[in-house]
């Protein structure tokens, strides 16, 4: 069966079959009960399941991941929830010291399986620490796994398909995106590892991932209209990267534009470049072209169209690799 | 806006108990036995420390009757203690294997060899304040499941300063999750006295802030020790979460490496009460026993002691394979390459 849904109903949709599939499964942040979250991604799930497994937690978010840490301890199943990016930096303690270890710490005796939910990166003016691209922050982490889906179908299985992994994964919602509306497939997934390609080119890859996978497709599409085939890679598993998959893509290119909304510095741009680098050595035709947000703090709404990568800078980076 | 009336329901009160505390002999010599191997461990590792065996220690000498009291107190067949570097007796309290246990302060592997499920203590935990959140989390899992079961927090007077302790107590409170916040008030952190940590000297103090019940008891006398820490679980049980403050006294530095001598004088350490242990030998008040007692402890730490030596080697693979349940591509990856690159023969 497919249906139109947007990414935010998507969300809403895996949650409430995750519940009902898994006794274990319990959804919890600040305001996700009555109020559905500030998204309304977790609209109805208490009135479905009780407010015993869809709980409105106290504003505190160490507490709400230590207590996740405690509940996979005693062999539940938690889908915990910040409420912002931003403010999974209160939580950092639990999530690097904690969720990202028990499992080493006791040698695989208590695994931490969760799925920890974070509306993430920019676009909708919001206020400061509302926009925050963290994903390599906690991709650095060991311990951790992050996926980031860009569209209602991916967002659908993705999710569904980190629950049933044993390890705690940070999703990435792209906040920006959770109104747009697109087919979801529910019974053919499709393959749910690594990186998609999310259209064929020749000329040049783009990889990126969130909201910025529907950004490159209408690059692509404008330069289409001068001849220039580019592919577009959703990369859509950061931790672990697809290797295989993006290096075939940029194997058959020779030219790659990686495109992300956090800051470059250490930012995954480079942990991608010195992959693609490595595997490909002479074959590059241009140097790996970084489109990006700047080195500063995610500025105010006022200014993020100058941070987030636009078309415009997007199709410059991929001028500078064509002409190289 | 008119004040509201308060709806903060007044705590119940715990302790004391309006019959009194009665710890019968068998229970009480229970405790004094496992009271002395912690003794003779930490007396010991100290040693282990100083002849190279050990890189460092934090021993808990002063805290037997507070580590070992509660622990004893606890369901081993649903209870969960969430335990510190200095709660040994606890360890010994739930009779869980030392040699397991030491496989942390040897520097073995971080958090031990034991299955925290089987011996029921997580593996031992370096970021204070931590343990109070994990036994939240945890107990408000037993509260879903309908076990019946509560976890114990142990935690120290330097740890309540953190935010952790915050969040975990107010969240049990508002969830009535079936939890003990057991705070071991040593009188340090580190280097840094009571009085610079918590205005007012009592973490139990705080509890009422929550809406939750406290005992303040002496942390130095093991009968009372057990015998509110099994009052406190009841209630957790029922009703929701606890606060337990155990007055003692940490008698020796705070690790091997640390100098008490640089904030803290010997006529303080002398001015101290009498030792947990001497409390316990009069308590149990059978020489005979006691003596005998103290050989059986000697011996049981003698024996970990031969078990710490015959080697016990770390398999670097296990570096690689713990780290998640299933392995990265990139980690395989690295592993191999480690492998290569240190099969040196
Ligand atoms: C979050 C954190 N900060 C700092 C330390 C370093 N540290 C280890 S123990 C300790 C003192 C803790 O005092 P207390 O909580 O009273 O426990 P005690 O050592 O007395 O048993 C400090 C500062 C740590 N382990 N964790
Ligand atoms: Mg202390």
């Amino acid at each position: 069966m497919t249906e139109q849904l947007s990414t935010q109903k998507a969300i809403n949709t895996a949650l409430r079959e995750i519940l009902a599939d898994d006794a274990k499964s319990l959804v919890f942040g600040e305001d996700v009960g009555k109020l559905g979250g500030v998204f309304r991604v977790t609209d109805g799930l208490q009135t479905e399941f009780g407010a015993h497994r869809v709980i409105d937690t106290p504003l505190a978010e160490s507490g709400i991941l230590g207590m996740a840490a405690g509940l996979a301890m005693a062999g539940h199943r938690p889908i915990p929830e910040v409420q912002f990016d931003g403010f999974a930096y209160p939580a950092m303690n639990q999530i690097i010291s904690q969720i990202a270890r028990t499992n080493y710490r006791s040698r695989g005796a208590t695994p931490m399986q969760m799925v920890l939910r974070i509306p993430s990166y920019g676009g909708i003016r919001a206020p400061e620490l509302h926009g925050e691209s963290i994903e390599a922050t906690l991709a650095h982490v060991p311990g951790l796994k992050v996926v980031s889906p860009s569209n209602p179908h991916q967002a659908y299985h993705l999710l569904r398909r980190a629950h049933e992994m044993p390890d705690p994964v940070m999703f990435m919602e792209p906040k920006s995106r959770y109104w747009n509306r697109g087919d979801v497939d529910f019974e053919n997934p499709g393959d749910l590892e690594g990186s998609l390609v999310a259209r064929e080119g020749e000329d040049l890859t783009i990889i990126a991932w969130g909201a910025m996978v529907a950004r490159s497709l209408e690059v692509a599409e404008l330069a289409a209209e001068d001849d220039v085939s580019i592919e577009v890679v959703d990369a859509r598993w950061l931790k672990p990267l697809d290797e295989d998959g993006l290096v075939a893509s940029v194997a058959k290119t020779g030219r790659a534009v990686i495109v992300h909304e956090a800051p470059r510095t250490a930012g995954l741009g480079a942990e991608i470049g010195q992959l693609l680098t490595e595997r490909l050595w002479g074959k590059l035709e241009a140097p790996v072209e970084r489109v990006t947000g700047y080195d500063v703090p995610t500025p105010a709404g006022d200014l993020e169209d100058e941070y987030i990568p636009s078309i415009d800078r997007i199709l410059f980076g991929v001028q500078r690799s064509l002409e190289y | 806006m008119p004040v509201p009336p308060s709806s903060a329901a007044q705590p119940a009160q715990l302790w004391p108990p309006q019959n009194g505390v009665t710890v019968d002999v068998e229970t009480l010599r229970g405790l004094a036995e496992r009271m002395l191997v912690t003794r003779v461990l930490d007396t010991e590792a100290v040693r282990w420390q100083r002849q190279g065996i050990l890189p460092a220690f934090p021993p808990a000498i002063g805290q037997e009757a507070a580590q070992v009291g509660s622990a004893m107190a606890l369901d081993r067949a649903r209870d969960m203690a969430f335990i510190t570097y200095r709660d040994h007796g606890v360890v010994v309290g739930l009779d869980s294997d030392l040699t397991d246990y030491m496989g942390s302060h040897l520097a073995l592997w971080n958090g031990g060899f034991a299955d925290p499920n089987k011996v029921r203590h997580s593996p031992l935990q370096a970021v204070v304040g931590a343990t109070a959140l994990h036994a939240m989390g945890w107990a408000y899992a037993q509260k879903l499941d309908g076990t019946g079961g509560a976890a114990i927090a142990y935690f120290g007077d330097g740890a309540s300063s953190q935010g952790d302790v915050h969040e975990a107590m107010n969240f049990a409170a508002v969830s009535k999750s079936p939890v003990v916040f057991f705070v071991q008030n040593n009188g340090w952190s580190l280097s840094t006295p009571l009085d610079l940590q918590v205005a007012g000297g009592s973490v139990a103090a705080r509890a009422s802030g929550y809406s939750m019940p406290s005992m303040r008891i002496d942390g130095d006398d093991v009968g009372e020790v057990y015998a509110a820490t099994q009052i406190a679980l009841e209630h957790a049980r029922e009703h929701g979460p606890v606060v337990i403050e155990a007055f003692t006294y940490r008698r020796g530095p705070h690790a091997t490496s640390d100098d008490p001598s640089r904030y803290r004088s010997l006529e303080e350490e002398r001015a101290l009460g009498p030792d947990p242990i001497d409390v316990a030998r009069q308590l149990v008040a059978d020489e005979a026993w006691w003596a005998e007692a103290e050989q059986r402890a000697e011996q049981a730490v003698d024996a970990v002691r031969v078990q710490m030596q015959s080697p016990r080697t770390i398999d670097g693979n296990d570096m690689f394979d713990y780290v998640f349940q299933e392995k990265t591509p990139q980690l395989v990856k690295q592993q191999e390459q480690w492998r290569e690159e240190t099969d040196l023969d």
